[in-house]
Parts: structure tokens; sequence; C-alpha cells
């Protein structure tokens, strides 16, 4: 197929009903609503359920009922929408139902803005709800990556009965970009044994995440980290730049590895030997491969939008081998390449070390920066 | 790569423009983005989006210095001239703009009464398309036929003939010739 020019918001959208999308529950909040609206557009006209609820905390509870018919089913949010979400998200977790959930990250904490930021990182990646659980999390760091990845978030929701969250920003959802979309796929004609459909004539099935009796909720507990561990041991997905060679690497997702490539392109036509390493998982974590690069580079720069939370994660990894510098910018403000620039220059350019706090020293200078 | 602003008021098709030229980029072959200004904007108010144009692959969606501004309006002028790189285009609607108005002396500026030319034929939406003729005629980012060509096929795509736009399309040309 030709590519075409779509803004991401609907080209996910219509993604996810190629794919085979069979029950929609949102509710609007910029800058995600394109999404909902197309699908408001498209699911009624191929005879599939669309229900703009009554807010996110409905539309998250309509997605679990739905889940728990074996169907596949979705709903996307922006921050604080997500925020509502989480209890819902907990109980489908606890449930051990699948679904995709697309966060288009804005601006915060609070209402905050609706400009594009990575401010989630942590309630998506690391929890949010309460309980121990994971949810695979793929951050698309282009338009057509985006769809890619649509298609991937119900197969690997379903094969693990989990949570898969495309974790995008503002920017992907709304920026257009050419992109080809794939064929539409037939629905699904198999019905998973655990769901829920009647039992009439059937044996009785129960889904519930309630589970009164402390031993049978750890047994559940180490299945749900059992299937865990199987995701991370094989479905880490990320992208490499210019790692053969490289002296210095960044890391950095989504829109801010998009920005952080242009500065490390920039910064090998001086010559630096630098490359990038994007991870396209946030969850699971590209552990092996930033561990082989720590015994290979000098230091790592990682750059988000945000304060510095996948940061930690890498921090986890590289566990004081090498140093780790951090630049980030916050609050809907999304960095120029070429200050992600300097910082590799400040990288490459002075002693680094692994004392101190990075975080510390980043904040000083953007305290000079921003004031 | 081109990096360029297309900004005005919310109406005078700011965001159309953009789309326009990332169209007809994609189709003579180049990677394209199109990043607008959203949410809170209404009509009336301040509307922008940045696109990029380039043989290679585009990495980074934000544009720090652009090589051109597409201005509609005296408040894009304000926002977007200081952003301009040395030597880059500025395009200026002398129709809503003072005649007096200065600009910085290391970029280069042309004026078009766009407003003016699409109400003269009949057109008064094509303003944004009479611009986009005054920016195939000063630079060679497009050939203008090829361009105005895709121009005529977008709108046809979405159902919309509109003979008009080649008219406001030629007198922008003219203009700035």
């Amino acid at each position: 197929m030709a590519k075409q020019l779509i803004k991401g918001n609907t080209a996910v959208a219509e993604a996810a009903l190629r794919a085979g999308l069979e029950g929609y529950f949102g509710y609007p909040i910029t800058p995600q609503t394109e999404l909902l609206e197309h699908l408001s557009a498209r699911m009624p006209e191929l005879g599939r359920p669309f229900v703009q609820a009554e807010s996110e905390l409905g539309a998250i509870n309509m997605v679990y009922g739905a889940a728990c018919t074996g169907k596949r089913v979705m709903t996307s949010s922006s921050s604080p929408g997500v925020s509502l979400m989480m209890e819902g998200l907990s109980y489908i977790a606890g449930t051990e139902v699948p679904m995709v959930l697309v966060d288009v990250v804005r601006g915060g904490p609070g209402l905050g803005n609706i400009a594009p930021a990575q401010g989630d990182y942590n309630q998506i990646v690391h929890g949010g709800g309460h309980g121990d659980y994971h949810m695979i999390v793929l951050a698309p760091a282009s338009v057509q990556e985006a769809v890619d990845l649509t298609a991937l978030a119900f197969d690997l929701a379903e094969k693990y009965r989990t949570i898969t969250c495309i974790m995008m920003d503002g920017s992907i959802g709304q920026m257009m970009e050419p992109a080809e979309l794939p064929p539409m796929q037939p629905l699904r004609t198999e019905i998973p044994d655990w769901a829920v459909r009647g039992a009439k004539n059937g044996d009785k099935r129960v889904l519930t995440s309630i589970n009164l009796d402390p031993p049978a909720q750890e047994v559940m507990n180490l299945r749900l980290m059992k299937r865990w561990q199987e995701i991370e041991a094989n479905e880490v997905r990320y992208k490499g730049y210019f790692l053969e060679d490289a002296e210095y690497v960044v890391v950095g997702f989504g829109t801010a590895g998009r920005i952080a490539l242009s500065a490390v392109r920039a910064a090998r036509e001086e010559g630096i030997k630098i490359g990038l390493l994007r991870p396209i998982t946030v969850a699971p974590f590209p552990i092996d491969v930033l561990d082989e690069l720590t015994e290979k580079v000098k230091a790592f720069l990682v750059v988000e939008m945000n304060a510095g939370q996948m940061f930690e994660d890498v921090r986890l990894v590289v566990r004081g081998r090498k140093p780790v510098e951090f630049f980030g910018r916050m609050g809907g403000v999304v960095p120029f390449p070429d200050e992600v620039l300097t910082e590799i220059h400040r990288l490459v350019g002075t002693p680094q070390t692994t004392e101190g706090s990075p975080r510390d020293r980043w904040l000083a200078r953007l305290a000079e920066t921003i004031g | 790569m081109t990096e360029m602003i297309c900004a005005g008021f919310g109406g005078q098709g700011v965001l159309t423009a953009g789309m326009l030229l990332i169209h007809a980029g994609m189709k003579q072959g180049n990677n394209v983005i199109f990043y607008p200004s959203y949410g809170s904007e209404m009509r009336g108010g301040t509307a922008n989006c940045a696109i990029k144009i380039s043989e290679k692959k585009i990495a980074s969606p934000v544009i720090r210095q652009a090589d051109i501004v597409f201005t509609m309006n005296a408040p894009a002028i304000d926002k977007f001239e200081s952003i301009l790189k040395p030597g880059g285009l500025l395009l200026v609607n002398s129709s809503l703009v003072d005649e007096n108005r200065t600009y910085r002396d290391d970029i280069r500026v042309i004026k078009a009464p766009v407003t003016d030319i699409a109400g003269e034929l009949g057109n008064p939406r094509g303003a944004n398309i009479a611009m986009i003729g005054v920016l195939a005629a000063s630079t060679d980012l497009f050939d203008p036929e090829f361009l105005l060509a895709q121009i005529n096929d977008y709108f046809e795509a979405k159902g919309k003939k509109v003979p008009a736009n080649e008219a406001c399309f030629r007198k922008g040309m003219e203009t700035a010739q």
C-alpha cells in the first residue's frame, strides 16, 4: 500500500481498527482526541462497538468488562485521564485479561498543559495502579512506528494476557508524516478458553481480581511475575544507531530519542564517536544491550522530556561502572537538537565522574537557562 | 532540508498551506513532517504549523531556526521573524501589514497583497493559495506547475474542486516576480 500523510493519533486508531479492534471505550482529552474521533466514525461503519463513556473511569471499566469476553479491546487517553484509569488498570492486570491502552502523554503534573511530554514514564512503566503488576510499554518515535506497534500491542497483550500500553507523547499524536497502513485483518474467530461469554451448557468460569486467601493470591502473584520474566526474555525491542564504534552513547525513547538522533548525527559529522540507543519497549527494558554497551563505552547521556525517569532504569543497569549524565526538559517543553548537542559536547569535552548526582548537576545547569 | 513555519489568523488557511506543501513534498519523493500548533487555538486566534521537507530522513520534529517563514498577518511576523536563519525568506501579506514596517536586514522579505488578490479573484479563502504562489516563484522548492497540480489533486481528493485556486496561485507567482 502507498504511503499517506496521516496524523499519529488517527494512524493509531486506523491501525487498531485494521488489527481487528472489536470494541473501543474512551473519553476525549487533548492531545489524544483525534484517536477517539476517528474511531467514533469508523467503528460504527464496521458495526463494531464504540462508546464515548461518561468519564475515564467509566471507559476503563467498560474495557475491563469487554476484555473479559475475550474480545480485542482498547482505550486511549492522555496523562490526567490515564491517572483516572489507574484503579481499573490494576483490576485488569489482577484479572489477567488483555487490553491495549494508548497514553498520549502531555505536560504535567496536575492538569498541566497539552504540550508533548514524557512525564508518565514512572506511572506507566513502574506501576501507577496498586499491587504488583507490569504492563508491556511500547514507545514509538514516529507515526510509522506507532502504526507498526499497534498490531503488535494487541498480539502481545493476548499472548501474555496482559495490558500493553502504547506510550507516545503529544507530538507523535499530533504530527503528520507519511505512513503506510497495514491491510485490514479479519476479526478473530477463535475465543480464548478463559473468556466469560455465558455458561449455557458449559463449565462455570469466574474472572475476578479478588482473592481473599493470601497464599492463593501469592500463587497468582508468582504466576504474574513468571510471566513477566518470560516477557523480559522474549519481548525486548530497541533500535541502535551508530553503536558499532561508539565511545559515548545517548539513551532516549520516543520523541526525545528522535531529537537526540538529530544531535547524534550532528556530533558524528564533527567526528565524535557517539551512538544512540532508543528503547522501543521501555518495559521490558533493554537491559542486555545496555549492559554490553556499558563494557564498551566511556560514558552515557540520557535524554528525556521529564526529570529523569528512565534515567533511573539506565543507572540500575550501568551500576556505577560508567558515568551516566542526564539532560531533560520538563512540563511540555520539547528540547531542540542543539541543546542535546551542547550536552554531548559537555559529555565528550570534560572529564566525567560516577560520583555525585547527575540530576543535581543537570538541575543546576537548567536553572541557569530557565531561571 | 527546508524548515518552514506557516502562521496567521485561524481561518486564513495556514495549516492547509502547510498540508499542501508537505503533500507536494511527499509526492516529489521527499521526506516530510507537519507539526501543528494544537489545542487552544480558536477562530480569529493565531495558528501555526512547522513543516520540514528533506531528501534525507527527518529526525527532530521541532524547528529552532527556519529557512522560510510564511506569514499571513502581522502577529505572525512578530512571533516568527526572529527564528529565521540569516539569509532566510520571510513572506509577508501586505494586505494586512503596515507598509512602513521594518524588518531584519539579514533576511529576504517578499511582500504580496494576497488577501486583496484572493478577494479580487472572487476566492476570498484562496489567500493562502496566492501565498503558496508567491513561495513557488521566490524559491526553488518546487516546480510551480507540479505544485499547482498537487494542490488541485489535494482538493479534488477531498471532493472540493476549486478552479479559482489556480488563478490565485498564478497571480501570487506574478506578484512575486
